[in-house]
């Protein structure tokens, strides 16, 4: 006979046979058979955050590291409802995380118990699946089950809400060892025959094709195919904000990220092109611009592993419902070098005058934003650091002039936009890089007040992360768009900020703070030598914009460009 | 043609729910939904109708649909050939002078009479929508007091059909995988 385990057992021991080592949460009193059965087993390390939301973030920044499932815990109600921010985060950019959170008993749900919230039924709209456990029986296969439905497929988060009598009741413990099998999924999709060779046929008649890459070639590990089509074909490639790092950065044909802040050429050449290959990117609005008028002469291809995306926001001539990777294997051996060179020089050109207009080259002693970044990159580009941004105009200005050249090193919300996000991202992805790969978080005032408390939980845990708030004193990129579109009117968007020095003493985390651009070096150096956790404020420009812009629902060529200088 | 669908889904408390809050997250519009059980325990039968028509559009919603893990085979019977059934229940005001006129047109409809009192009377009529508000219409001037119909019923006619339900049966038994 089986030994008898209790579910807050079965839990922890389904955890270890997952591979988890570590996971990020907050105790509660609907959990608190699960918190207690850990500290039974100290294969696995607990990460305390100071909010439910931190948590997930964290889980996510974990599992965008390493592409393992992250781990994220909380007490029933207000601990569960908290991590519903972080959860739509997680669905939104197809990051695999498990969310087991408590509930009260099940004698007592639907009763309006103390913290009760019909928790699957909030999360379900945000969730790629969810559960409420009723039976201690059902725990082990549901918890596989949630694992292998997070990290399969495409990815995305799964809830597991279980009842603390769930959690107290005992059962006999057998892991199940078989496969899971469900009969309404299955994420292997494959291409037919007919497909790849209609595929085939357009990609080596194109004269202007472009590879759009996205989050999809780094989830199905597929950047080397990406790539190897790409020089055999002398095919350019942008990618989204996701895909970013998928494409070595400095590679000749990577024209950089597409979009409304994306690079002009990027934008020019998918107007231009007769063909786009899109490669596990779902035509988000912020990369199409106005659809009637997107890359209107092109035939479009189309694979994604989820089948949901296929025609959904852009009409494509082909599309294919398969992993990437094994579609792109499928088709490599018969894609036939040519001769594109026109088609290359005209996109050569376009960067050009790009590149003329960069605000890097401004020399007119202005400390800015995207200066400061760009210096960052400089600095820490050897060690191909984890850098996590935050939402708003830094994120965008880190997508332009961090040269990302190594996937998985740009983690970010991209979908959701979620401010917030990059503190608690970056102490889950801390956990999960390489002890030698160095975590550089670059965050503006605004997000990094949404979740400043988890500066505690870096301190506590002694995690080794730089923090470079980029300071402009304003809700940067909502006042670009009151400067552009609102008549400067500044709507509630100048944000005072506390002395972020004293704060980080106050802490216990280095503090430093730059106004010149001179001075950045130093404190990079600094916060770079320091065991733990740094944090530097770049006191930088007020009213800087982030150029090229695309304004929503203008046509992607119509771009608002930097000024020359 | 409005888009008709049939879905196979697993049994479980939910489900419902989870349909219903795809189709309004997504924003497609349920025009009718019936859910009742299969042939196959464990495994419940829907058939929904939305008023989808483009065949692209179409797929969108198919394959929303069938990414809900707990959806186990969706259908576009749109373009089959289907037989497609409603049922209503009419009560009409009726008294003894009218109520052989309504029994006619109820007869005319292969309609019937479940119930009469001595003001009214309940006509119980199946067919497709149009057969419905066809008798509807007629009945109005004796006034309608009230209606129930179900949502729309769909099967494909002849004896080919894409999939074997009897292929599910293991799961609708836990497959063995489930400790009860």
């Amino acid at each position: 006979m089986a030994e008898m385990k209790t579910g807050a057992q079965i839990v922890i021991e389904c955890l270890i046979k997952e591979g988890v080592e570590v996971v990020f949460g907050y105790p509660g009193g609907a959990n608190l058979p699960i918190y207690d059965a850990m500290t039974f087993y100290p294969k696995i390390h607990h990460v305390l955050t100071r909010h439910e939301q931190g948590a997930t973030h964290a889980a996510d920044g974990y599992a965008r590291v390493t592409g393992q499932v992250g781990v994220a815990m909380a007490t029933s109600g207000p601990g569960a409802t908290n991590m519903v921010t972080g959860i739509a985060t997680a669905k939104m950019d197809s990051s695999p995380i498990v969310c087991i959170t408590g509930q009260v008993g099940t004698g007592a749900i639907g009763g309006d118990a103390f913290q009760e919230t019909d928790v699957t039924g909030v999360t379900l709209p945000v969730t790629k699946h969810n559960y409420l456990v009723t039976d201690v029986r059902d725990l082990a296969y549901t918890i596989k089950e949630a694992f292998y439905i997070a990290r399969t497929g495409r990815p995305g988060p799964v809830l597991i809400d279980i009842p603390k009598d769930v959690q107290n009741a005992k059962c006999e413990f057998v892991y199940p060892e078989d496969p899971i099998d469900l009969p309404g999924y299955h994420p292997a999709a494959r291409a037919t025959v007919a497909q790849v060779a209609r595929a085939l046929a357009l990609i080596n008649a194109a004269k202007k094709p472009v590879i759009l890459a996205g989050h999809g070639i780094l989830l199905s590990g597929a950047t080397g195919q990406v790539l190897e089509m790409a020089e055999k074909g002398s095919i350019p490639i942008t990618t989204t904000l996701l895909g970013i790092g998928g494409i070595p950065a400095g590679h000749p044909l990577n024209m950089g990220m597409m979009g409304m802040h994306g690079e002009a050429a990027a934008n020019q050449a998918i107007q231009e092109a007769d063909l786009l290959l899109a490669f596990g990117m779902r035509f988000d609005d912020r990369v199409t611009g106005k659809l009637a008028t997107y890359s209107p002469n092109s035939k479009k291809i189309h694979i994604d592993i989820d089948a949901s995306e296929l025609n959904k926001n852009v009409r494509v001539d082909v599309a294919i419902n398969a992993d990437l990777q094994v579609v792109l294997e499928q088709f490599n051996g018969d894609v036939e070098a040519a001769d594109r060179t026109a088609w290359l020089n005209a996109i050569r050109d376009w960067q050009e005058d790009s590149s003329q207009r960069d605000i890097i080259n401004s020399n007119d002693g202005i400390f800015r934003a995207a200066q400061a970044i760009f210096d960052v990159w400089k600095f820490t580009k050897d060690n191909n650091p984890v850098v996590v941004s935050d939402v708003g105009q830094h994120q965008m200005l880190e997508a332009q002039y961090f040269k990302h050249e190594k996937p998985h090193t740009l983690i970010t919300s991209g979908g959701l936009g979620t401010m917030g996000f990059s503190l608690p991202a970056a102490i889950g992805a801390r956990f999960g890089a390489p002890k030698g790969q160095e975590v550089w978080v670059i965050v503006g005032d605004g997000s990094i007040q949404m979740t400043i408390t988890e500066l505690m939980t870096a301190v506590q845990e002694n995690s080794n992360i730089n923090i470079c708030i980029i300071n402009n004193g304003y809700l940067g990129m909502v006042r670009q768009w009151q400067q552009l579109f609102y008549d400067e009117r500044y709507a509630e968007t100048p944000i005072l900020s506390p002395d972020y020095v004293k704060l980080a003493e106050a802490y216990g985390v280095q503090g430093l703070r730059v106004t010149k651009r001179e001075d950045t070096l130093a404190a990079l150096s600094a916060a770079k030598a320091h065991n733990g956790p740094s944090l530097i404020e770049f006191v930088v420009e007020q009213h800087d914009m982030v150029y090229p812009m695309v304004p929503a629902g203008a046509d992607l060529h119509q771009m608002i460009r930097r000024p020359t200088a | 043609m409005k888009q008709t669908l049939i879905a196979l889904v697993e049994d479980k408390p939910g489900v419902l729910n989870r349909v219903a809050s795809l189709f309004r997250r997504r924003n497609f519009n349920i025009e009718s939904l019936a859910v009742g059980h299969s042939e196959t325990p464990g495994i419940s039968r829907m058939t929904i109708v939305t008023d989808e028509e483009e065949l692209l559009r179409r797929n969108v919603v198919r394959e929303n649909l069938f990414r809900l893990i707990n959806v186990i085979e969706v259908d576009d019977v749109t373009d089959q050939p289907t037989v497609v059934r409603e049922t209503a229940l009419i009560k009409v005001r009726a008294n003894a002078t009218k109520r052989a006129e309504i029994m006619n047109i109820a007869d005319i409809y292969r309609a019937r009479i479940v119930d009469v009192a001595t003001e009214s009377l309940i006509v119980e009529i199946t067919g497709d929508a149009d057969k419905i508000n066809s008798m509807t219409d007629l009945l109005k001037p004796f006034g309608i007091i009230e209606t129930a119909r179900t949502g729309a019923l769909a099967m494909t006619r002849g004896t080919v059909t894409p999939r074997d339900p009897a292929s599910y049966a293991k799961y609708a038994a836990g497959n063995g995988k489930r400790s009860h």
